[in-house]
Order: structure tokens, then sequence, then C-alpha cells
């Protein structure tokens, strides 16, 4: 049994916005290679409004990640989305540990 | 994933069950697999049971598809012999670590809920305490009442489990003492050799919260450093 001060995984925090009617999608990592800073199966939940909860890095690709997240709810089709070492172009996004991470978003949907 | 998936799942963990979640990466199918329900045959059935067994989350390719084997494990316990200082800050300090976290002691003037809010707390004899909540390789225990007659029974319960850490406050002296007692009472050097004490890592802590802090790094270091089984 959870605790009431406990705090709410990122999953239970997914059900939460879900049942408050809010569109959600769920990125997990699935994949690493080198030095990730989050391993396999971490996962970062978001809602419509871009509240997020989790990470699937230590900061470095979150932005992007929920902006596709925003747009795999939109189109209620999942998506996979890969990340490697950080570009010279400020601009893009990159893991500047040198690893490469692949993650999974998917939206989180009723039962047809 | 359909709502019903993610409520299995968190039910799964409420209920304290491991579950595996095979999402395929081509069609975006999901499988919640249990581990009693694991007959599966093929490669699929290989796979999850794989997971069950090393605990590790990862992609792998069978009949020229992707699919994501995602090992959702049993939360992390800790329990806690001694409603004492220390354990004031080490019980938040574990939950943000994602464990669950039950105190125990006997004496109800130390474990109430105003000195320990936002946590179960359990006022039965230790020992009887740790059988009930059920002791498993995702279990850490630690007394600290410093009292032989509320440590050494639950002491004597953990090295009997396969718990990953087991931890005692006190002193090297008052250790090697709580050693010749339970070495009397029938308990063998390999089982001794599993208590950590002085618990902790020797980091100079000397504050209840520094002490917390010493006691977490250790059984972190017990949980990720451990050779794979």
């Amino acid at each position: 049994m959870l605790n009431k001060d406990e705090k709410h995984s990122t999953l239970e925090t997914a059900l939460s916005w879900y049942e408050q009617g809010l569109n959600v999608a769920i990125a997990t990592v699935i994949s690493t290679w080198g030095s990730s800073p989050r391993p396999t199966g971490s996962q970062l939940v978001v809602n419509e409004e871009r509240q997020f909860e989790g990470s699937v890095s230590g900061g470095c690709v979150e932005t992007a990640v929920i902006e596709e997240a925003m747009d795999v709810m939109h189109t209620g089709l999942p998506r996979l989305l890969s990340y490697g070492v950080s570009n010279e172009q400020a601009w893009e996004v990159g893991l500047a540990c040198g690893g490469q991470i692949e993650v999974y978003v998917e939206p989180l949907s009723g039962d047809k | 994933m359909k709502a019903s998936t993610l409520k299995t799942l968190i039910q799964a963990k409420g209920q304290g069950q491991a579950v595996v979640l095979v999402t395929s990466l081509e069609n975006h199918s999901q499988l919640v697999f249990f581990p009693e329900a694991t007959e599966t045959d093929g490669p699929l059935g290989g796979a999850v049971r794989d997971g069950f067994r090393t605990d590790r989350s990862r992609v792998v390719e069978f009949e020229g598809k992707r699919h994501f084997i995602q090992v959702i494990n049993q939360p992390l316990k800790l329990l806690i012999i001694g409603a004492v200082h220390i354990a004031q800050t080490l019980i938040p300090m574990a939950q943000s670590c994602g464990y669950v976290v039950t105190l125990i002691d006997p004496r109800r003037a130390f474990a109430s809920n105003d000195r320990f809010p936002g946590v179960a707390v359990r006022t039965e004899w230790p020992d009887k305490a740790l059988t009930a909540l059920g002791l498993n390789s995702r279990t850490a225990v630690v007394t600290l009442t410093h009292d032989p007659k509320f440590d050494e029974p639950a002491l004597i319960e953990a090295m009997d489990s396969d718990v990953f850490y087991i931890g005692a406050l006190g002193s090297r002296r008052t250790h090697l003492a709580r050693c010749e007692r339970l070495r009397e009472a029938g308990v063998s050097e390999e089982k001794l050799e599993r208590i950590q004490a002085p618990i902790g890592l020797d980091i100079g802590a000397t504050s209840p919260a520094e002490i917390a802090v010493s006691i977490m790094g250790e059984i972190t270091s017990a949980l990720r450093m451990r050779v794979n089984r």
C-alpha cells in the first residue's frame, strides 16, 4: 500500500492526468549506447499542457522529447526517436556526454 | 499505451508484483506478462523469462521485428527497526530513492505518528514484523535501536533470508559483542558476515542526518554494485 504522503510514481502521474481528461504521452528509453545519463526503462510523461514528470536524460533532450510528445498526442501515433552526440551547432539537440539513446513515445489511449 | 494496460502496471506495482511489458516497435501492440504465466513458447517467451531473471529491459528482435522488453520489477523495500532520530531523516531519503519503507518499533512512544508522518509503522516484535512483511532480494533491513533485544531477533530473521542488505547500528566493539551473542545462538560465520557494521559508508558522519546519508549510500552500493545474480 502506498502512503498518502508518498510521491506518485511517474506512471501514476500519467494515469491521474488521463483520469482528469487530459491528453497524455509516455516516453521511454528503450536502448542506450555509451555513457547515457538514464538507463533503459527510464520514463518521462507529458500532458497536453506541457507539464511533465520523470526524465529520459540528464535534461539534455527533454525539451525536444516534450515537443515530439505533443505531436504524438495530436496524431495518436507512437514514434521512435533517437539522439546522439551533441552537434557543434547550438540549436541541435544532443547528448553532451557522447552517448546515444532511443526513446519510444506513445500516446495514452482509451480502450477501443 | 491503453489506459487499461497502464492500470494493470500500476496495480501490479501496488501489489509488489514484478511484470514484463512487451511492446512491438513495428505494430505498437503491447502485452503484459506475470512471472507465473510465462509458459509462452518461442522467442517471445524466452525473452520474457530472461527479463524476469536478469532484471534488464532491452530491445530484442525476432522474426525481423523489434520488440521492447520492459522489466518492471517489484518495488524496493526498506525495513527499519528502531524509531530513532536517524530514522526520521533516513525514511524520506529512502522514499526519494524509490523504496517503500516500513518502520518497526514495539515502543509506541518512539513510533508515534507525530514523529513519523507518511510512513507505515508497526509495533509488533521485530522478527514477527519482518516475517509478516516478507523478506526478498529487493529488501534491505536496517537495525537502529542499539538494544539487542529488538535488533538481534530482526538480524537473525534477515540473515535467514535473501535480503540484499543488512546493516546494524553500533560501534565496532558493540558489533563484536553482538556477533558473540549471535554465535552462541547458533548463527554461522558466513551469515554473520552479511551484517554491515558499523553501519554506513565511512564518510565521517556525525549528525543523525549525516549517518542517514552514509546508510543510504551503503544500501545503494549494495543494490547497484553487486554482481548480477
